[in-house]
């Protein structure tokens, strides 16, 4: 019975890794392709640990796998948000339905190197220069 | 271990192994370096997977040390690519 159970965390698993991979190639951007293996990849791996956990019921491999999903928990969106940035920094296209940019006034990329402009105009109607 | 078992356990590591081979298409393909970054983290992610299910098909607990290995040093390569790619960046 706990073969079953455990065949079918398993499952679920690689379903989700699954997901992972076709979500890397089929998202047009490498923010949506970071932010799809980030979360399906994790999600997919614990639930295999989970399958380890069940399958194999001893408190050492149990308390190993524990160990290993807050570790996965931890470290995956800190390497995934590294990887955003850097990429970002680098210069990455933005795909063309991006609603907002929110790093551009902080990071002065003035223009993307791409075609793809952010259609969301951060330039704001210049009614302020009566102060000056 | 019953055949029903190990044959759907087979199935996993095959779904995965498509997994793999995606990764591999988008790490060939990949337009700029952060793209193959993020494949070759996914690539170690999915491998830490295959391990976890190879080491249930083969009823072997030491393999799950060696997942957790790869945990570790998958981390550690990605924060290492990433700080290398904004090196050249100005700030």
């Amino acid at each position: 019975m706990t073969q079953f159970v455990s065949t079918l965390l398993a499952i679920i698993g690689a379903f989700f890794i699954l997901v992972a991979g076709i979500g890397l190639v089929r998202m047009p951007d490498l923010f949506l392709r970071m932010s799809a293996t980030a979360k399906a990849s994790t999600f997919g791996v614990i639930f295999t640990f989970g399958a380890a956990i069940v399958y194999f019921q001893d408190l050492a491999v149990t308390s190993r796998c524990l160990a290993a999903i807050i570790f996965l928990l931890v470290t995956s969106p800190v390497a995934a948000h590294m990887i955003g940035r850097a990429g970002y920094l680098t210069g990455a296209k933005l795909w063309e339905g991006t609603v907002t940019d929110q790093m551009r006034e902080d990071y002065g990329r003035d223009e993307p190197p791409g075609q793809a402009t952010p259609p969301a105009e951060p330039e704001p109607p210049p009614n302020d220069d009566s102060e000056n | 271990m019953s055949a029903l078992v190990g044959m759907s356990l087979l199935w996993v590591l095959g779904l995965m192994g498509v997994a793999v081979v995606l990764t591999f298409y988008r790490l060939r393909i990949g337009p700029t370096v952060a793209d193959r970054v993020i494949a070759l983290d996914l690539l170690s992610t999915i491998g830490i997977g295959i391990i976890v299910v190879y080491s249930i098909e083969t009823d072997k607990k030491i393999l799950l040390d060696a997942a957790i290995l790869l945990a570790l040093i998958s981390f550690v390569a990605t924060v290492a690519f990433a700080r290398y790619l904004e090196k050249g960046v100005r700030r």
